[in-house]
């Protein structure tokens, strides 16, 4: 492609000004009119108790079950469970992305093997699980690792193996060792796509932690739940719902923060062109 | 290992399984000279380059750096290519001391940053500068640790007429104040007539024919007259009487 430019020195682009609108409210639209619409509906009679309580009614639980100490406690240890998963599956996922997609004989030797265990249903393993680990931490936690492992195992695999050949053929002109030629061009340029496997993977910690803590657990955001269910505590089974609603929306923050740590140069602009 | 090495292709070929990209070659590229390899695609230009790069392994022959192999010479060679190759996550200047961010490196970056006249882009990011701008820093980068070997992959190729004329009076300056030796593959033989000392025409898998280039290079009449001698030889076969 032709591009029309000068060898004469222009100006850098200006930072571009950033100023607060109505854009910026846009995405908080949807949840605040169904809030405002539920509570309306409560208040006015039109949805029972029953079925629905109201979000003042599930509020009023939620700082209730606040002072008691049970939700903070619940919260904290799912938060325990979700992190240590994560770690160890993401952990595991990316040694195993890293060693194969480096390594044709490493990838030879256990791309096929993984990619089969991969097929299989993690949830479907529960039972297997709760038989040999029993329903303490171990059984939950390994759950959430192998749950999480999949999605970063096969993001950092297809990142690294994906990299443009033209830079790593560049690099190896500037004789790179096999080292540096991993930290300066493969890991970088294999980063967004690892990042995705991560991203993917909070969405499949919080899932795989729901069920899990639902059938097997005495403690923990699902056991709330399916406690406040024994009791027919519609307002706590609702708490429950949004904090993990709540909980779901701070893990893609917080990838949504890696991204734009490690990764602003994919969006600065090209207002130079 | 002197600053301008003397460059000997001896007997080089390449085979890919049954195709011979490049049969037999064999000439001497003078320490310090500017030389052009010109022909039609398929004739092995790029092909002689990469293994003078090292990047590709002969199936036979060998490539000579004031008679040492590359491995044994001190020999610097960078590669400028076709794409600017720039690593996209990091900024102008880091782009070019890549290899190592020390302090050093930095002065040295800072300093061809300013050779080719990109002083202000050094903080910003590859996808924020034009294609123009981005060759020039993939040319810059290829002069970080004093080069005495420079390899020009057809670098201008995907650049309009007016910046490739400039680009290609940059790389002539940058080339004689710092006595490169220098090795220009393309396919423009007016680029390669106003540019170089000397034109290699590869064809039909070996170095076919050669012409010393013009007298004055800022003589268009001349460059003109190279460029019809070279046009001849890679299409009709016309090679001149030596």
């Amino acid at each position: 492609m032709q591009k029309s430019v000068s060898l004469s020195p222009a100006l850098p682009p200006k930072p571009k000004s950033r100023s607060f609108s109505f854009k910026g409210f846009l995405p908080f639209l949807i949840p605040v009119l169904v809030v405002v619409i539920w509570q309306l509906s409560s208040s006015l009679g039109w949805l029972s108790t029953n079925i629905l309580p109201s979000p003042w009614a599930v509020l009023k639980d939620g700082v209730k079950l606040t002072q008691t100490g049970e939700l903070p406690k619940n919260m904290s240890i799912s938060l325990y469970r979700a992190t240590l998963g994560l770690v160890i599956g993401g952990g595991l996922g990316f040694i195993l992305g890293f060693l194969n997609g480096m390594s044709n004989t490493a990838r030879l030797l256990f791309d096929s093997s993984i990619q089969m265990v991969r097929n299989v249903p993690h949830l479907a393993l529960i039972p297997l699980i709760i038989l040999w680990l029993g329903i303490n931490e171990s059984a939950k936690i390994s759950l959430v690792a192998i749950g999480t492992m999949f999605p970063v195992y096969i993001n950092t695999f297809n990142g690294i193996r994906n990299v443009d050949p033209d830079l790593i053929e560049m690099g190896k002109s500037y004789n790179l060792s096999k080292r540096e030629l991993f930290q300066k061009i493969i890991f970088p340029a294999a980063l967004p796509q690892v990042l995705v496997g991560v991203r993917y993977a909070l969405g499949v910690m919080w899932t795989t932690l729901i069920v899990a803590e639902t059938i097997s657990a005495n403690s923990g955001i699902g056991y709330m739940s399916t406690n406040a269910e024994d009791f027919v505590d519609m307002e706590t089974v609702i708490l429950c719902i949004v904090i993990y609603a709540i909980l779901g929306k701070i893990s893609d923050l917080v990838a949504k923060s890696f991204e734009t740590l490690f990764l602003d140069w994919q969006t600065l602009g090209r207002s130079n062109n | 290992m002197t600053t301008k090495p003397e460059i000997t292709i001896d007997h080089i070929g390449k085979d890919y399984g049954q195709i011979t990209a490049l049969g037999d070659v064999s000439f001497n590229i003078e320490p310090g000279e500017f030389l052009a390899l010109v022909g039609m695609s398929g004739g092995g230009k790029s092909t002689l380059l990469r293994m003078i790069a090292g990047l590709e392994t002969p199936t036979r022959g060998q490539v000579l750096f004031n008679h040492q192999t590359r491995e044994d010479s001190a020999v610097v060679i960078r590669v400028m290519f076709q794409e600017d190759r720039l690593l996209p996550w990091m900024t102008v200047l880091d782009n070019l001391s890549f290899k190592s961010h020390d302090a050093q490196q930095q002065a040295e970056a800072k300093k061809l940053l300013h050779l080719v006249d990109l002083d202000e882009y050094a903080q910003q990011f590859p996808n924020q500068l034009s294609g123009g701008q981005k060759q020039r820093v993939a040319l810059a980068r290829a002069l970080m640790s004093h080069p005495q070997v420079l390899l020009l992959d057809e670098p201008l190729g995907a650049l309009d007429a007016l910046t490739r004329r400039k680009m290609q009076d940059l790389i002539l300056r940058i080339c004689e104040q710092q006595q490169l030796t220098t090795i220009l593959v393309t396919h423009d033989v007016n680029e390669a007539a106003r540019m170089a000392d000397r034109i290699v025409v590869m064809k039909h898998e070996t170095n076919y024919a050669e012409f010393n280039g013009p007298a004055d290079r800022h003589d268009a009449g001349q460059v003109g007259l190279v460029a019809e001698d070279v046009l001849d030889a890679i299409l009709h076969d016309k090679v001149p009487e030596s």
